[in-house]
């Protein structure tokens, strides 16, 4: 029996005057890739936030590993255990791929060198461009930094949002890889627009229209509902 | 020659009393996006503060512990008490520490007295060295010396230790700084005691190099302070040293060949690189996220 880790309840979320979430309930599982669905403004990137606390919810509760996290500052949230890869990436630009993985790392210990290791193994290119500045990078080898600096610490949870975006396929393909390789350490609430992609690694899906929760449940029955895949994502 | 070594020291000895002061600007503005117009009065408290401590105790190094000590603690009550509750709101930040500024300067006629106040380089530090016509005046050498000394200091800190990578990931993307589990307002909260440090040092090393000090002494530095960051770029540590050398060498130069531009002459350097580099001569990525 798989436990939850991440739970969202009627989250609502306003950005200055604008009530961006109206009611958001999702559930991530330990050990799976739980996916965000949605259209372009659906409230999926909000999402995260709240959850990170950079827009903090309004009403609702956001609870990890049975705790409210709701009013949780952002640092405190990314030290429970919670890493962010944001839709742009978030690399520290004047800073070298060597520095943007030692300002993620919060303890310097065998266990920290160990993933870090297991990240480069992963990612190769990150090794390559070592002493590069972050700037620097490709948008490939950004999204990969920005992946692995999310690993660094023993996060249980990493919330990926649109790692897909603006990539080649064949980066698009490696960024997959990468993800599925990553859950096997670890769970993943990700956001993504590529439904082929999401499909191919999610594990349950959550639909967000308008601000609002509007389907969730198990990936295999999504890509067999041509109905909702439609209704909610434009496709089929 | 002799008369070219001899403004050029006088030129880097202005510049290093600058940098000191635009330096705790410039983090402040490039980490904490706050325009801090009482810089000038933390820069004056240091100074006060820094030379009754000098008189009192006879020691000018006591002296510059108590000017970094007031420093520490008039940035620890101004960022709590001031600067928090209008992050983020520039138009409340320049009233705000603009009024501050007014307050600290007239608190300081309170305390100290309306009259400026004379003050003696310490003996050891007082006098010059002559070298054929070059004369080294041993107090400005000192200062040049502090100077890169701090600046070296800096560089070190924020190059190569963890905190110093912290603070420029915070100055590039706070959020993110955040996200990586960093408390970022404990960050801000030291980065404005340092600034406000460096300030109060700055105007503890200008007392004994200008001979007087007064209470309005702040606001006419700080406007060499702010003019040093535009030029070397908003945020940039080591632009802010390169504009102040710039500053106080076209200072030091034009008061002797063209004195009636000598006032001028920062204006213009600023204008020029407004002109043709707005971004200031140094920047760093700085990333807002969206």
């Amino acid at each position: 029996m798989m436990n939850t880790l991440l739970k969202l309840h009627d989250v609502h979320t306003h950005i200055g005057q604008y009530h961006i979430l109206q009611g958001v309930n999702f559930e991530a599982m330990e050990g799976q890739v739980s996916v965000l669905l949605g259209r372009n403004g659906a409230g999926k990137t909000t999402t995260l936030k709240t959850i990170m606390g950079l827009t903090p919810a309004s009403q609702g509760d956001v609870q990890f590993q049975m705790q409210s996290i709701k009013k949780s500052p952002t640092h405190k949230v990314a030290k429970l255990g919670i890493g962010y890869v944001p839709e742009n990436q978030g690399i520290f630009s004047d800073l070298t791929v060597e520095e943007n993985m030692k300002v993620a790392m919060r303890k310097e210990d065998t266990a920290a060198m160990e993933r870090q290791q297991y990240v480069l193994e992963l990612f190769p290119d990150l090794k390559k461009f070592w002493k590069k500045a972050g700037g620097h990078l490709s948008g490939g080898q950004k999204q990969m930094l920005s992946m692995a600096r999310a690993f660094i610490n023993d996060s249980q949870l990493i919330l990926i949002d649109e790692p897909s975006k603006g990539l080649a396929p064949i980066v698009v393909e490696k960024v997959m890889e990468a993800i599925v390789e990553m859950k096997k350490q670890t769970s993943i609430v990700l956001v993504e627009q590529n439904f082929m992609m999401a499909s191919r690694i999610g594990d349950t899906y959550t639909l967000i229209d308008d601000g609002k929760t509007v389907h969730s449940g198990n990936m295999k029955e999504l890509i067999q509902n041509e109905e909702l895949k439609r209704k909610y994502l434009g496709i089929g | 020659m002799e008369l070219i070594v001899n403004l050029v020291i006088n030129g880097l000895a202005t510049g290093m009393l600058i940098f000191l002061l635009a330096a705790g600007l410039t983090l402040i503005f490039g980490l904490m996006d706050v325009l801090n117009f009482a810089h000038g009065g933390l820069f004056v408290w240091g100074a006060y503060a820094g030379i009754f401590t000098y008189m009192y105790t006879e020691s000018f190094l006591i002296g510059i512990i108590g000017a970094l000590v007031a420093g520490a603690i008039l940035g620890l009550l101004t960022e709590k008490f001031i600067i928090t509750p209008v992050y983020g709101n520039h138009i409340q930040q320049i009233l705000i520490t603009l009024g501050l500024m007014l307050v600290l300067q007239e608190m300081i006629k309170v305390v100290f007295g309306p009259n400026g106040v004379s003050v003696k380089t310490p003996s050891y530090l007082a006098g010059s060295w002559e070298f054929g016509d070059v004369i080294i005046i041993k107090y400005r050498l000192f200062i040049i010396v502090v100077g890169f000394v701090i600046f070296g200091i800096f560089q070190y800190m924020l190059k190569r230790t963890k905190i110093g990578l912290i603070v420029r990931a915070g100055v590039q993307d706070k959020e993110m700084a955040q996200a990586l589990g960093i408390h970022i307002k404990q960050v801000f909260l030291y980065v404005f005691m340092v600034g406000a440090t460096l300030a109060a040092l700055s105007g503890m090393l200008m007392a004994p190099y200008s001979g007087v000090i007064y209470a309005e002494m702040g606001m006419e530095y700080a406007i060499l302070g702010f003019i040093v960051v535009v030029i070397g770029g908003m945020g940039s540590f080591s632009g802010s040293l390169l504009a102040a050398i710039l500053v106080g060498l076209a200072g030091s130069f034009m008061a002797y060949y063209v004195p009636v531009l000598s006032l001028a002459v920062n204006m213009i350097l600023m204008a020029i690189v407004l002109i043709f580099r707005p971004q200031g001569l140094f920047t760093i990525g700085k990333e807002r996220s969206t």
